[in-house]
């Protein structure tokens, strides 16, 4: 089967200006050890906007989450995430950018010795030292975002899978960061906790206006992000008529290789003629 | 077991002595930086020191007592039965109380470091707390680094003490020797170099036991089996570099210092 590679000029992207992306990345290679991850991995992130990382396992998309968090550097390439050039930056500097962003882990990385509460404050008690009134209606209210106010005593190992994973959506937003990272949200999940975890990402996207990214393996979790949208009246998601779809921030960028093969919205990922993706979307 | 070349083996060797070198830099270098995590040293005091207590007590004053009774012979044969008080206070407060304290602390303190953060790294909650914009090494690290040092050294001032009163009570209840002999004789044996040379060792002990503990901790991988063997390496690396530190550490102040 043949992987045509979608023209990505990474030359055209570094010549643009990053003024309105969130994330950009710029021909960025990494290896580990002999293990090539990503080769060449040029993409932008236009600010407001959810882009739904696809790939078989392997494929990088965890590792460019990482890299946008400067967990890692790049071998080769520029990443410019809210505008700084993480590649360049000293961890000691990354801190006050990290600030910035949310990080939603595979398997929720919640701090076991820590309550709900705990978890969900600590980047607040981090940065003012003790927990007072205002971080405590902070939590609540993060808390009550994603409808678990009543674990606020609980210890995550307390909580099921998906509770979990609504703790550390409830950790990522509650500083209102610019740019939210999600790995793999609803990946082991049951199809009504999926929902729920998508409904609270979309809700996110429309209420909040927060750029992110997603890595899923659930395709049926980003067409529906790129298909509803959060209504706040009825406090639900709402799915828009198929020509409202392009109304919708939401693309998709498909990794093969190590190598992107496909960015676009839904319309352009429905119309590929690409055999990999379209067997992908299958 | 997958094989590993001699060159390949080395290479990891010296990289480790490198990434051990910089933990224990920074451990050292984030005292000077805020925040500082007052909160977190004195939770990790409190686990270390209070709840190496009752061992650190019970061994010191069977050391201190096991150390009378086989001294006793030999002192009785030369008629000098009455040095013993000062036999267990050098004994004690230059060598055993450091090093006894020493790897019990390590026994107990590298080996749960390692394992607490070597939890940490395999469940990724060291990244999180990256991502969350806090530097592990001053939040883990550091603390803990400062009260192990803080709290062994007041460790082995109560292990001496109880050592002491260990030997105490076998030269009073076995030896049938004055008690207050026993306690002048141990006092005033004592000059500053005993006691100096007794408080330098578990400043150094301590330093080592918390950063090869939280060294082997941010270091392991290879999930549960990978914590397991962090936590082994870490009590023997750390036994093992105190009873190599301690030699040295005698050597140079009794010969360079003219500590005899």
């Amino acid at each position: 089967m043949s992987a045509p590679t979608l023209p990505l000029d990474s030359a055209v992207i570094a010549t643009q200006d990053h003024s309105g992306f969130a994330v950009v990345f710029e021909d960025v290679w990494l290896a580990f050890e002999e293990n090539e991850v990503l080769r060449g991995v040029s993409f932008r992130l236009p600010l407001g906007e959810t882009k739904a990382l696809f790939g078989v396992a392997g494929a990088g998309k965890s590792t460019i989450l990482k890299l946008v968090l400067g967990l890692l550097k790049p071998d080769a390439g520029r990443i410019t995430v809210l505008g700084a050039g993480v590649a360049e930056m000293r961890e000691q500097d990354l801190f006050a950018l990290r600030g910035k962003i949310g990080m939603v882990f595979q398997e929720s990385a919640l701090f076991d010795s820590l309550t709900v509460r705990e978890n969900v404050a600590f980047r607040l008690m981090e940065e003012h030292g003790i927990y007072s009134e205002d971080i405590d209606r902070r939590v609540r209210e993060a808390l009550s975002f994603v409808e678990l106010e009543h674990t606020v005593d609980m210890l995550p190992s307390e909580l099921s899978g998906g509770m979990r994973r609504r703790v550390a959506i409830a950790r990522a937003i509650i500083t209102q960061p610019e740019l939210l990272l999600y790995d793999s949200p609803t990946g082991g999940l049951d199809p009504v906790t999926s929902n729920t975890i998508v409904e609270l990402i979309v809700k996110q996207r429309d209420v909040y206006k927060t750029s992110s990214l997603l890595v899923s393996h659930r395709l049926q979790d980003a067409f529906t992000m790129a298909t509803h949208e959060f209504d706040r009246q009825s406090s639900q998601l709402r799915a828009l008529p198929r020509g409202q779809y392009c109304n919708v921030p939401m693309s998709f960028l498909v990794l093969r290789d190590g190598k992107v093969i496909f960015d676009g919205d839904i319309h352009e990922l429905a119309q590929t003629k690409d055999d990999y993706i379209r067997e992908y979307i299958s | 077991m997958e094989l590993i070349s001699p060159t390949e083996l080395a290479k990891q060797k010296v990289q480790a002595v490198q990434d051990y070198t910089l933990l224990a830099i920074r451990s050292i270098g984030n005292i000077f930086r805020k925040p500082l995590y007052l909160a977190d040293m004195l939770q990790q005091a409190d686990l270390i020191g209070v709840g190496s207590l009752p061992i650190v007590v019970l061994i010191g004053f069977f050391t201190g007592a096991v150390l009378a009774v086989q001294t006793a012979n030999t002192l009785q044969r030369f008629g000098s039965i009455t040095l013993i008080g000062q036999l267990v206070s050098l004994s004690m407060v230059r060598e055993l109380g450091p090093v006894l304290t020493g790897i019990l602390v390590a026994g107990r303190n590298a080996s749960g470091m390692a394992s607490e953060l070597g939890s940490m790294i395999v469940t990724e909650q060291i990244d999180a707390m990256r991502a969350l914009g806090t530097d592990p090494m001053k939040k883990l690290v550091t603390p803990r680094v400062t009260a192990t040092v803080f709290m062994l050294f007041f460790l082995t001032i109560i292990s001496d003490f109880v050592g002491l009163a260990g030997g105490l009570m076998v030269a009073k209840l076995l030896l049938n020797l004055d008690a207050r002999q026993y306690w002048s004789n141990a006092w005033q044996s004592l000059v500053f170099e005993d006691v100096f040379m007794g408080l330098v060792k578990p400043v150094l002990f301590g330093f080592i036991i918390s950063t090869v503990g939280c060294f082997y901790g941010m270091t392991a991988r290879g999930g549960t089996q990978g914590v397991g063997r962090a936590t082994t390496q870490a009590v023997v690396t750390a036994s093992v570099l105190i009873i190599v530190t301690n030699f040295f550490v005698t050597q140079f102040l009794m010969n360079v210092l003219s500590y005899k």
